[in-house]
Parts: structure tokens; sequence; C-alpha cells
């Protein structure tokens, strides 16, 4: 943030990622969490190349085979689909397209909103009037029928999921980001900079932009596990990925006809879309205070007595 | 309380109060002692982290455990241990026999409730009587604490009446229900001097009537001095001096002590400076009729209203090059705006302002950025004015990456140093965060800011005013450092008029958007000709218990309620 373009004066005490971790390993939840999303990140990135072929071989002796046993491999530890698809590779397998539909919708819309947010809070005036308009219009509509709509019209696919889950997502970020940047231009610290003769870009780079980052990166956490969801409904209501393709969502919507007699099918995406969403959650307010540097003692404490 | 009345009113003994943080356990009182009695003033003076104001938090069971733990000692109530009893007994007594003020009068009252109601709240609470009689007796005491017409202002809201007559709300509160013991945390600190006086004055009358016992808790020895009949000074949680105000301010006996009497603001002396003589060379800058105007605006569409808010009306003056200019006022007196206009951070409605013969208004581009190398600006609120998330020299090199050319990359390094040991802070002060310094460090912080560009002038928007006093005297000695060395002018905007009686060459004094006096420093102290500037220098207290028993005495503070 302000590190990167400000000269770096005296190497700090300790090395920043050796202190990241240290402040992770304070709080035990995070912790945890990080480790889970790192798991989930490996397999995301080389889960399909590890996994092969596994989770798209048919094997109709083992159809609906339940979880719990060995003895067909470690594959089928969490049992198969109903057409004896190992249930574990298509897990590591859909993760590549669950967590990247995902996370390109969350940038896009933290990016796009943050960047119009900026500008409405910032100049104000009639561009801040239309974009602030813009968005009254984007939030009057359901997020969710407004996705169905657009999907039902064009062809459902990765590319018109991840922009339609970010158009929807635009305004929380528009309306955060531009009610932060109304408070922290006037502070007196960007009077400050006016008056040694900063110019709007550099008074919006250095001083409000890493300001408000935080509340953004925090919002986008969160938001991920909302987009997670979203795609597995629209996935689930069949407008979403279209096999051959398939996520955690669409693992749900296959498992829904079997509920009654082989409950894994659904439940194994539906936890790995719940934990993933829980380990999200704890890690965004663990960064929210790790990089504020008058929270960052709360993480450093190492007596208990407050409780 | 059958037994005989004990012989204080309240004594303190060997109170240590700790708080569990996470650097460690910190004694914020530690084993302080001391006595109040009928109808008597113990002013605790201290400054700011001095555990003065756990100390009384702790009499009226408001520290918050966690952190905060008592750990040893005695609060005795006519003697009888507060610290022994329950919960349901001292709530008894708080609000009923001892009660308090505070200084942040707009926090300390609920926004949603009228003022009456919240008054006849503490009769509610303590079960008195019934709840009409609860209101004429809560109005019965807003006109016995000087509100007028208290009969429609109790059906108002906080936010209706000025800080002064906020506080005068606080204090019909705390009076209620007649309490044995009142105790007033820095209840003037936030207020102008002229209303500070009248309060101090109200304060002192009611005492006189009810014969309460007052602990007052103060940073301001001009307050102390006034309204104290026993000194305790407190430093870093303990008590290092005790005694009557003329023993204390006459004869003080702990190095403590005797540096706050010297630093008192306005007693530095600069023998080697010279005041520049305005004739000889041409003004630095020249403030011709400024004035400006905001309109009122009321409704959706921001219609005018037709009303008119006249926050700098005609204001002439010069500056000469190495001059220092005090600017004097009361809030909303203008001042702030004053200088804001001439960092061009507001545009006048009217008149012209002149800077090395260039007109300022009509600078723009270049000449605006070389005009904005010159001039630079010190703020009041040292926690604001820094950015939290910039390391110290982050913010002390930014004037380089703004300007270019000042500075090669490659030296800033060593000029960050350069500036913060000139200044008085630590080489590897620079790569800590504004949170890690004192108020009166993070002010030479943007002291240093200010200076790395070298400028020629500096606006200092009530740049000690949140300042303890002993800080507020180094940061003054620091400028006046400056001054001597680097030749800079100062506009020296303070509301406190002895901040600027030494250390300004010249001062203005404002009113209503309006200069109403103005002269060199020493014809305004010595002979002020307007009644404005009479009044102002009469109602701020000096710090010298003879001098205030005498203007008490003479009574120089009109009655008017504020």
């Amino acid at each position: 943030m302000s590190e990167a373009s400000g000269p770096v004066l005296i190497a700090p005490e300790e090395r920043p990622i050796r202190q990241v971790a240290l402040l992770l390993w304070r709080d035990k939840f995070a912790f945890v969490a990080a480790a889970y999303l790192s798991i989930v990140a490996f397999f995301a990135v080389f889960g399909p190349w590890l996994v092969g072929d596994l989770a798209t071989s048919l094997n109709l002796r083992l159809r609906n085979a339940p979880p719990g046993s060995i003895e067909h491999g470690w594959a089928f530890v969490l049992g198969a689909d109903a057409l004896g698809r190992s249930i574990l590779a298509r897990l590591i397998v859909a993760s590549q397209n669950t967590l990247g539909i995902a996370a390109a919708a969350v940038c896009a819309a933290m990016i796009c909103g943050g960047t119009l947010g900026l500008i409405a809070g910032y100049v104000g005036k009639w561009p801040g009037a239309i974009i602030m308009r813009f968005t009254d219009v984007l939030m009057s509509f359901p997020s969710l029928l407004l996705a169905l709509v657009v999907l039902f019209v064009f062809e459902p696919g990765v590319k018109n999921v991840i922009i339609v889950l970010a158009i929807t997502r635009i305004p929380i970020y528009l309306r955060t980001t531009r009610a932060e940047v109304l408070e922290i231009r006037e502070r007196m610290f960007v009077t400050a900079a006016r008056v040694m003769g900063a110019g709007s870009i550099r008074i919006v780079l250095r001083h409000v932009v890493p300001i408000v980052a935080p509340t953004l990166v925090t919002i986008a956490a969160i938001d991920f596990a909302l987009v997670m969801l979203a795609e597995s409904a629209l996935s689930f209501l069949g407008v979403g990925i279209q096999p051959p393709e398939f996520t955690w969502g669409a693992m749900v919507a296959l498992g829904r006809n079997y509920l009654g007699s082989a409950w894994w099918l659904a439940f194994w995406p539906g936890l790995a879309i719940m934990l993933t969403t829980l380990a999200l959650n704890l890690l965004s307010s663990w960064a929210r205070m790790a990089t504020d540097p008058t929270q960052r003692w709360r993480l450093e404490i190492t007596d208990k007595y407050d409780g | 309380m059958a037994e005989a009345p004990y012989r204080h009113l309240l004594e303190v003994r060997d109170l240590t109060v700790e708080f569990h943080t996470s650097v460690g356990t910190i004694r914020a009182v530690d084993g302080i002692s001391y006595h109040v009695d009928r109808g008597e003033t113990l002013a605790i003076l201290g400054e700011s982290g001095s555990g003065k104001s756990v100390e009384a938090a702790a009499i009226l069971n408001l520290i918050d455990t966690p952190p905060g733990y008592i750990t040893g000692g005695e609060i005795l109530y006519h003697g009888e241990d507060l610290l022994q009893m329950s919960a349901e007994q001292r709530r008894e007594i708080n609000g009923r026999q001892i009660a308090m003020i505070f200084q942040d009068t707009l926090a300390h009252l609920n926004p949603v409730y009228s003022v009456g109601w919240q008054i006849a709240e503490t009769f509610r609470a303590h079960n008195q009587c019934s709840p009409s009689e609860a209101e004429t007796r809560a109005i019965e005491l807003l006109g016995r604490v000087g509100i007028p017409d208290p009969q429609m202002r109790a059906g108002q809201y906080p936010h209706q009446f000025s800080g002064g007559q906020r506080q005068r709300v606080m204090i019909a509160m705390a009076l209620a229900l007649e309490p044995d013991l009142l105790i007033a945390d820095e209840p003037t600190t936030a207020l102008d001097v002229t209303v500070q006086a009248q309060i101090l004055d109200l304060l002192k009358r009611l005492q006189t009537e009810e014969g309460m016992g007052v602990v007052l808790i103060t940073h301001d020895l001009g307050v102390a001095a006034d309204m104290a009949d026993r000194i305790a000074v407190m430093h870093s949680g303990k008590i290092v001096e005790q005694g009557t105000v003329e023993q204390v301010f006459r004869d003080p006996q702990h190095s403590y002590t005797q540096r706050l009497m010297n630093a008192i603001p306005g007693r530095v002396e600069d023998p080697d400076h010279e005041a520049p003589d305005i004739e000889a060379a041409p003004p630095l800058l020249q403030v011709h009729d400024v004035v400006k105007h905001y309109e009122v605006t009321s409704g959706l569409l921001r219609r005018s209203t037709g009303q008119v808010v006249r926050a700098v009306d005609g204001v002439t003056f010069d500056l000469a090059a190495g001059e220092t200019l005090g600017v004097v006022g009361e809030s909303g007196s203008g001042k702030s705006t004053l200088g804001r206009t001439i960092l061009r951070l507001e545009e006048p409605t009217g008149g012209t302002i002149t800077y090395r013969s260039h007109d300022l208004l009509a600078l723009s581009g270049a000449d605006l950025l070389a005009f904005r190398r010159k001039v630079q600006v010190v703020f009041q609120d040292p926690y604001s004015s820094l950015n939290p998330r910039m390391s110290v020299a982050a913010i002390v090199s930014e004037p380089w990456s703004i300007h270019r050319d000042v500075v090669p990359r490659r030296e800033w390094n060593d000029r960050v140093i350069d500036l913060l040991e000139r200044v008085g802070l630590q080489p590897d002060h620079a790569r800590r965060y504004p949170h890690q310094f004192s108020g009166g460090q993070r002010q030479r912080i943007a002291i240093a800011r200010a200076l790395a560009l070298q400028p020629e002038l500096i606006v200092c928007d009530e740049a000690v005013s949140a300042l303890d006093v002993s800080i507020q005297a180094q940061v003054i000695e620091l400028l006046a450092e400056l001054r001597d060395e680097m030749g800079l002018a100062y506009i020296f905007i303070a509301h406190d008029l002895h901040v600027v009686e030494h250390f300004a060459d010249r001062v203005l004094v404002m009113q209503a958007g309006r200069i109403v006096e103005q002269g060199t420093s020493a014809q305004i102290f010595a002979a002020p000709k307007h009644s404005y500037t009479q009044a102002l220098l009469a109602a701020s207290p000096v710090p010298d218990p003879a001098v205030q028993a005498e203007r008490r005495r003479n009574s120089l503070t009109p009655a008017i309620a504020s």
C-alpha cells in the first residue's frame, strides 16, 4: 500500500512474511481457516492435473456407493455419485471452477465498484449523481432475479456467469467506498496534503485508497462466499454452469434427486461450500485487524485478561 | 452512618488502580492518598496520562473491569469504605451523595431525550418524587444554573444548547439531589475563556450555597489557582505534591511541580528574536478586505434562504517576512476560516490577498504549486492531521515526492532523520506509525513535515491547543527556535491570548468575523483598548492564586448566561 511508492528508509525489525505468519498464529481460528483455504487453493490450481480422468470416468458398478469405506480405493472414501464417479475427485476438480468464478466475479466487482465509488465520493457533482442513480437502479432489482433473466436471455457459461455475478455485486462496493471517501477527504491529513500541493490523483492513491482498501477487502471476503452461493443457486436452477463443466453448486443440484436414498451426493459439496465460506469470514476479520496499525496490538496480546 | 461524623467527607488511602494491557500491567494510579472536607475545593492537577481521571472514576465505580482493577487502598466516604460496599449500596450513593460532571457535554448528554427529561431522570432513578414533581424540580434547577427561560428550554434537546449551556445542564443534573461531594472532571476545558469564567463562577456560587466538597480535576493551572483551596499535583500515577494553593504556587517543592509552573505558556522568553520592521521591506503577505460569506440553504433543492453567515467580514492586515502574527478569537470568530482562505483552501467571497506582490487568488497550475512550496500548515488536532497508515518517514518525505526538484530521492533518508532531530525526535522514530506517539510528538512530526519544503510562512491553526501546558511550552519554544534559524513567518491562530503573549510580534483580536483590535503584543497585553479584548484578558484565569482572589473580589466577569 503506502510502502509501495514510499521510500524504504530503514528495514523493519522483522521480515514482513515472518510477522504475518506470527500474527496469523496468534489467532488460532484464522490460522486453521488459512490452512484450509491453502489446501483448497492448491487443489483448485493443481487438482485437475492430479486427479486426471478419475472425476469423469464412469463405474456403473459403484453407483451411489456409500461413503466411509476404502474397499474401492481412497478415491471412493466419500462415496460415488449416481454414475459411479468418485465424489472426492469431483470435489477436487470442481474447486477450480467454483473458486475461479467466485474470485473473478468478486475481483471484478471490487475493482469496478471501488473505482466508481472513488469517483462518486471524491469528485461528486454530476458524475457522482449519475453513478449513484445507476447503483440505485441496480440495487432495486433482486440480484438473483437479475442474474436469472440475463442468463436466460444470453447463453449460460462460465464467462457470462462471472459477468452477471460481478455486476450484481458492484453496488455494495460502490456505496461503501463512496461513504468512506466522503469522510476521509475531510480529514486533516488530506487538507495538509492539499496545502503541500498534492494533486487529486495523488491524494486519492496515497491517502484515500490505502484507508478504504482494507474495508473493501473485508467485504470481498464475505462477498466471496455470497457469490459462491449465488453461483450454486444458478447452477442449481440450471442456468449457471452447463455440463460437462461442473461446480460444487452443480454437484449439489445433481444430488438433489437422490436426497432420500443417497444423501452424500449433495452433502459433501454442500459441506465444502460452507467450510470455504466460514474460513473466508474468519480470515477476513483477522486481516482487517492485522492490516490496521492501530488495531494490530489486539493480535499481539499474549495474556488473556479480556474474556 | 450512625456513629459520629467522620473527620473528612472523603478520604482516599493508598489507592492503586492497575490496567492489564498487551504491554504488561500499567499502574494508572499508584498508591495515592488525599482527603476532601465539606465546603472545600481540592484541585487535582495533572497532565494527560497522569491518572487523574482514572482516580475519579474509581470513586464512582466507573472503571471498566477488565482491563482495570483496583488492587489496593481504601476510599472512605464519611468513614465507610466504598470499595467494600455492594453494587446496590454504591448506586445509592452515586448521584445522591456523590455527583460528577464531565468535560465532553455533548457525549454525556443523551441526544434523543429533552434536557428537562434527563434532569428529571435523576429524581426518577432514586425514586424521589412523582413524575410531575420531578419535572417542576428540573425546571427549577435549570433556572438555578442560569439558563434563561427554563420552562421553554427544558423541552429542548442537547444540540440546541451551546457548549457552555450544556455544561450548565450537566451541573444541574449533578446538583439535582443536593450531593455532598461533586467531582468535576475538566469541566471547562472544551469551553471558550469567557464562558469558562462564567461556569467557574457558577460552580463557586453553588458550592457556597450548598456547602459541598468539590474535587476539581484539571490540567489548567489558572483554573486551579482560581478555584482551589488545596491542590494535589499528580504525575504518572502518584501525587507528588499536596498543599494549600498558596504553598504550591508560591513555593513548589517537587521538581515536577516546579517544571509545571515554569512551563506556563507565554513565559517563553526569546531574547534573540527581534520583530522585523514592517515598514522597511515590502510585506510578504497582504490581506485586504477579505470577506467570506456562507449562504444558509434549506430544503431538498438547497435553495438559499437569503440568510448569510459572515464567517470573515472585511479583514485587512499585512505580514512581513519573518514576522509572527497571532490571531486570537473565540470559537466562531472566523479565525480558522481566515487561515484556510490564506492557504487557498477556501475561496473568499470578496477582497484580495497578495503574496510577494502576486495575486494569490489568481494563481493556478505551476504558480500555485510554487506558492504551496512556500506556505505550509500545522493543524490543531495531531490525531487526524497525520495519515494513520503511513510511517513517519513516509509522512515527512511526502512533500518531496510532490515537489520532485527539492531533494533528490537518495538523500531522503538522511534528510528525514535531520528533520526529525531538528524537531526533537529520534532517528529511529522514522519507521514507526503515528498512533505510537503522544500528542506533542505528533505535533512535532507535523512540524517536521511543514519544514520539509523550507517554507517562508507557516500557518499554525490552534497548533498547541490540544496539548498539555508543559508540552505547549515545548512546542512553542521549538517554533520560536525554528523561526530564528530559518527566518520563518508564522500566522499563529489561537483561542488563548496567553499562548501568544510572548511568542507573537503582533496580535489581531477577532470577534464575529471582524478584527476588533490589532497591535504589537506588548500594546495588546499592557493596554487593551477594545472592550472585547479587555473581557478576553480578564476572563482567562491567571495561574496565580493571589491575582485570582483579587479578581474575584472585584468580580470582573459579568454574570450573563452563555
